[in-house]
């Protein structure tokens, strides 16, 4: 893999950092009056999510990382990994709980989602901002409150557990935003 | 796809550059300080360490190589040595290898010179010519002086003039960078630079002009030491809102020390495989032939007008930055 100078960092650009890859979020020089320069980097470690804040001397270089984001299909969990496929060459990858964090909570059978690979590896799972799913469980509501105000909690298809408002019922499609966790509105089945 | 050819500023920002521009001269007008020009394009450059210049490629024949300049200092030196008396000059300076949301490679540039004046009385003109721009809104305080060591003292707790190693890296841990270990090493100058623009620079001049004074005698550019305090340099740096605007010294007349300067600076560029240079011989001559006591500032203007119209990157205050030029 290529390595890269403080002068091409820029947002996006994926490098190994501690040992882990790491997507630049920003990257700002600091340079106090004729003195020597420095790089003050934001960046995402991809493999735990976390932000951290780095600062290089300008001209020093970090090694890319060999990350991809790909569209990937969902198709099941069998317990211990969850397994995707590339709906255009069919290639399968499995990809474990740690890789999949948070994004189990969205994935039902057969969704779309971005699979991120480090080395041919999964090493996160990004579901689609919006996600239409269905209400398992939840309190039966005041029947005639349109209002929206209060709310319950709902459980999904999925495990997620989402606030919704009272007239929402058991067995409707309600769509949820996946990056807050909150209830947009009813779905059209 | 269709080229961009359009200004990336408003076309508001290039009449208040203009307006900005007519202030200026206005101001040194009536100071009596006259407006000169000099080359941009030189046989010579200078020999900051950190700074990167342009240079035109060999050309045929014996014909030297030229550099774009990264300041019209030494030019203007050669003018105060032919006693031309104050001057000023509105320029465009070229620094490679800075560009961001404070940088552009190519710049504009005011700098200026008062025969006679010392760093306070430097520090007066700054305050006057600055205070007319600045919104007193958002800035309603008077000018702070402070000096380098109270402030570095304050935002860091250390002795800006007495290295010691262990101290300044439990501080850099302290504060949250203990990268600057490894990357300031046991280097002094590495150090300051890099806790005072971490950790000092962001809370200067936020809501009026600060102007920091003395820097430690091993931050001295060209600024004379100071008698008084040998441990320390008249040099100034301008804050205003945590963005540095301006750089100024009481400026070193002494041809023994400038020459000793140029080589320690030429020497840390070999260390650090910059590109070589060398003493420009023109301006050591002007020396020797002497400059007039004097102060002299640089101020970058594109930032100010950043200041002025409260934007947040350099490229909204210039028609054509250099992704558009």
């Amino acid at each position: 893999m290529a390595s890269y100078s403080t002068s091409e960092f820029k947002g996006g650009l994926k490098l190994m950092m501690d040992g882990d890859p790491c997507s630049i979020i920003e990257n700002e020089i600091v340079k106090p009056g004729k003195g020597q320069a420095f790089n003050r980097v934001k960046l995402r470690n991809l493999k735990t999510g976390r932000v951290i804040e780095r600062t290089f001397k300008s001209g020093e270089s970090l090694e890319g990382a060999d990350v991809i984001d790909l569209d990937m299909q969902y198709l099941y969990n069998d317990g211990e990994f969850f397994h995707f496929m590339d709906p255009v060459s069919f290639e399968q990858y499995q990809a474990d709980e740690n890789a999949v964090a948070e994004a189990k909570l969205w994935l039902k059978d057969q969704a779309m989602c971005i699979l991120t690979l480090w080395n041919d590896a999964p090493i996160s799972v990004t579901p689609p901002n919006f996600v239409d799913l269905e209400i398992t469980e939840t309190d039966p509501g005041l029947k005639g409150d349109t209002s929206g105000g209060g709310g319950k909690p709902a459980t999904l298809e999925t495990g997620a557990v989402v606030r919704v408002p009272l007239f929402v019922q058991i067995g409707e499609l309600i769509k949820v935003d996946t990056r807050t966790g909150d209830y947009v509105s009813r779905a059209k089945a | 796809m269709t080229t961009t050819w359009q200004p990336s500023c408003s076309l508001e920002l290039i009449r208040l550059r203009a307006g900005l521009l007519h202030e200026i001269r206005s101001f040194f007008y009536a100071e009596n300080v006259l407006e000169v020009e000099t080359p941009i394009l030189c046989q010579a450059i200078g020999t900051d360490p950190y700074l990167d210049f342009f240079s035109t490629s060999q050309l045929p024949g014996n014909q030297p190589v030229l550099y774009l300049q990264t300041s019209p200092e030494f030019a203007m030196k050669r003018l105060l040595a032919a006693q031309i008396g104050s001057i000023y000059q509105i320029t465009k300076a070229f620094r490679k290898a800075e560009s961001g949301r404070l940088h552009n490679p190519e710049f504009s540039m005011l700098e200026w010179y008062r025969v006679g004046y010392d760093l306070s009385r430097l520090m007066d003109d700054v305050e006057l010519l600055l205070n007319q721009f600045l919104p007193a809104e958002r800035f309603p305080d008077p000018a702070e002086r402070i000096s380098y060591t109270d402030v570095f003292l304050q935002y860091t707790g250390l002795n800006a003039l007495q290295f010691n190693l262990s101290a300044y890296s439990r501080v850099a841990e302290k504060l949250g960078f203990p990268e600057a270990i490894r990357l300031c090493a046991d280097d002094h100058p590495a150090w300051l630079d890099f806790l005072f623009s971490h950790s000092v620079q962001q809370h200067l001049g936020k809501t009026g002009l600060c102007m920091v004074f003395d820097y430690p005698a091993c931050l001295p550019s060209l600024a004379r030491l100071n008698l008084d305090n040998p441990l320390t340099v008249a040099r100034v740096e301008v804050f205003i809102d945590g963005i540095e605007l301006a750089n100024g010294y009481y400026e070193l007349t002494d041809i023994a020390q400038q020459r000793s300067r140029f080589d320690q600076e030429i020497l840390l560029r070999d260390r650090n495989g910059a590109v070589k240079v060398h003493k420009d011989e023109r301006l050591l001559a002007a020396l020797q032939s002497g400059l007039p006591d004097c102060s002299g500032i640089a101020i970058g203007l594109d930032r100010l007008l950043m200041i002025i119209s409260e934007k947040n990157h350099i490229d909204e205050v210039l028609a054509f930055p250099i992704e558009n030029a």
